[in-house]
């Protein structure tokens, strides 16, 4: 079961005019996987994740995902996939429920189901007494937590988050984590990008991305080995510092977010 | 069609729960119609006038008295001679000066022709113009009663002008174009500033990633437009009819078709500024200056378009509004079907469908 590849990505390239933001990346993830998307700010991540949901179309090279061609087929992939993007993206002046109830919608779930899930979700989340209430009121860290739900209330195969948890508490990372773990074992693949080192070690595998290029693809504890290191943000350092006049001024940890 | 419900409820939350929607849409065309309508009857009001008499004979007499007798005017001053003319414009008091030339009764008979010279306060060119209009107004009257008693004749004034709107009242000449700018508005730059928001919060990255195709979500977000502007369309047609008396000469039907029918237009060109503005203050304010404005200042709707130099006369075509404008010009003050009218319709259809084929084009380019 593990060994079916979901994502497989081959010399995908986007240029902007003379800009190559992504520059012929390759990998592959395997069904149920996290698979870690790191990065710097500004090193491509949210430009290739584009590519593969369907909502920007490659300069050049192949991408199938869930067995469909990211050019051709991008309303198959559509159906498919969840997507948490970078920018916070529930509606504000909806309540809780009514935005779980919009986005179902508009993936056609019925409404019987729509309302099955709705009351599942309220109660996983502890949202109970605020299902009535504005998404614009609640705490970032709840917000997250939400779109996440909301991003797998139609059962994607694959589910694609950009940044997620950026910028809130590490209590709320850990339970964000948590929450992927369970999509995870439940069978559903997970694509993550993040700019947090630390998040890399709860990843199945991960990409480190430089400047468009991806620079290392392996399992966090390979990774570390290769580069004789204890942690994830050591191994971004060490790649940070190969010299290169044209590397991101980042420092290698936490580099600011968008 | 469930999706589509669902997103239409949506879309209504918005509205609903943000002031400044609620304001631009339902308070700002009562406001704006209220206020015109009032602005412009005081304004056709007695209005101060000072009359000049070189002639002090029969005709000027009765004339002067057709004058004072009307609402419209007030007859403040006589004035003696050219050299009293500019001090009584300048205590601010009088808007306009009525100068009788010499022997005016002999000239009618001898000549049949006479002169009254019209001297208006061009500082507000617009109730000046508005003078000249009535003075005109009441002097064809009296000619024509003149010309029926005594069979000859003659001419005082060529007057061409307010031949539809008999009983003088501007408020009609203002209800159409207050009726454009606010489906322009409403229309236009409401689609815009609420697709721009779901861009600007990432929302609709979100729409595009979901099984929703690109001009699903845009008609879901163009719809509650259009049925509200209808209700808006609507109240400024009952406001104008009960309160102001307007006839509306036409078929209600057909105004109500070519209404929808700039609704469209309106809508189209919002989804087109949509399309350019990544931000909702950039979809306002070319709203206001790229639609708004040309609207209110070349479509006719202010300043007449044939007094209008020759280069904004030509780039007056362009402008929606204007075709919209005499479209219900035609249907509410003269009557007319769409025989009259069908030029001016397929000039709007050919727009609208200009501006969505722009948009669609655009629209495609952005996701490359
Ligand atoms: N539409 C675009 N046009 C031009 N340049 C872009 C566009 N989108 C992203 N970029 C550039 O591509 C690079 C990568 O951006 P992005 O993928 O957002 O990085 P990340 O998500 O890793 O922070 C940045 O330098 C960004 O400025
Ligand atoms: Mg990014």
């Amino acid at each position: 079961m593990k060994e079916e590849n979901v994502i497989e990505v081959n010399q995908l390239t986007k240029t902007f005019g003379d800009f190559t933001a992504v520059n012929a990346i390759s990998f592959e993830v395997k069904k149920g996987e996290i698979f870690g998307f790191l990065g710097a700010n500004g090193a491509g991540k949210t430009t290739a994740m584009k590519m593969l949901i369907g909502i920007s179309k490659p300069s050049s090279g192949t991408a199938k995902v869930a067995g469909f061609d990211v050019y051709s087929q991008t309303e198959s992939i559509k159906r498919n996939i969840g997507y948490m993007s970078q920018k916070f993206a529930l509606y504000d002046d909806l309540t809780v429920k009514e935005n779980i109830t919009f986005f179902g919608g508009i993936y056609g779930l019925s409404r019987k189901k729509i309302k099955e899930k709705r009351e599942e979700l309220v109660s996983e989340l502890g949202l109970e007494n605020i299902s009535n209430k504005l998404v614009g009121s609640l705490p970032l860290g709840w917000k997250q937590k939400l779109s996440f739900s909301v991003s797998l209330l139609h059962e994607p195969k694959i589910v694609f988050l950009d940044e997620p948890t950026g910028g809130v508490d590490p209590i709320t990372r850990r339970q964000f984590w948590e929450m992927i773990y369970k999509a995870a074992n439940q069978g559903t693949t997970i694509f993550v990008t993040t700019h947090y080192m630390d998040e890399a070690e709860y990843c199945d595998k991960v990409s480190i991305m430089v400047e468009g290029k991806i620079e290392a693809l392996d399992t966090p504890k390979k990774l570390k080995e290769q580069f004789r290191v204890d942690s994830m943000n050591d191994v971004f350092l060490k790649l940070a510092r190969i010299p290169s006049p044209t590397l991101p001024k980042g420092n290698g940890e936490n580099i600011d977010r968008n | 069609m469930k999706r589509f419900i669902g997103f239409i409820k949506k879309e209504f939350y918005h509205i609903f729960r943000d002031r400044r929607s609620l304001f631009i849409l339902f308070g700002m065309p009562i406001a704006q119609i209220l206020l015109f309508g009032f602005a412009i009857t005081n304004e056709i009001n007695n209005v101060d006038i000072a009359i000049l008499d070189h002639s002090k004979d029969a005709s000027t007499e009765e004339i002067i008295n057709k004058i004072s007798a009307s609402k419209y005017f007030t007859i403040k001053q006589m004035i003696a001679n050219e050299a009293e003319i500019e001090p009584a414009f300048k205590k601010g008091k009088i808007k306009a000066v009525l100068n009788f030339e010499k022997d005016f009764s002999k000239n009618i008979i001898k000549e049949r022709k006479a002169t009254i010279q019209i001297i208006t306060d061009a500082t507000d060119p617009n109730t000046a113009n508005s003078i000249t209009n009535y003075v005109n107004s009441i002097l064809q009257n009296y000619q024509q009663s003149e010309n029926k008693s005594i069979q000859i004749d003659y001419q005082i004034i060529p007057q061409t002008r307010m031949v539809y709107n008999t009983e003088l009242k501007s408020v009609f000449m203002f209800v159409p174009g207050v009726m454009t700018i606010i489906l322009m508005l409403v229309s236009a730059m409401m689609t815009s500033i609420s697709i721009t928001r779901e861009k600007e919060l990432g929302t609709m990255e979100i729409l595009l990633v979901s099984p929703l195709k690109p001009f699903q979500v845009i008609i879901g977000k163009v719809v509650p437009y259009i049925f509200l502007s209808v209700i808006n369309a609507i109240v400024i047609v009952v406001l104008s009819i009960f309160i102001f008396k307007m006839p509306v000469q036409g078929s209600l039907l057909l105004l109500g078709l070519e209404s929808v029918l700039f609704i469209i237009t309106s809508l189209a060109l919002g989804i087109l500024i949509s399309t350019i503005a990544e931000t909702q203050q950039a979809a306002m304010m070319i709203s206001l200056m790229g639609l708004m404005l040309p609207v209110i200042l070349l479509s006719g709707f202010i300043f007449p378009i044939s007094s209008m130099p020759v280069p904004l006369q030509i780039i007056s075509n362009i402008i929606p509004a204007k075709w919209f404008i005499i479209i219900i010009k035609g249907i509410m003050l003269k009557g007319v079907g769409m025989a009259f009218i069908w030029k001016e319709t397929l000039i709007l259809i050919g727009m609208t469908l200009f501006f969505i084929g722009l948009s669609v084009k655009k629209y495609k380019i952005r996701l490359e």
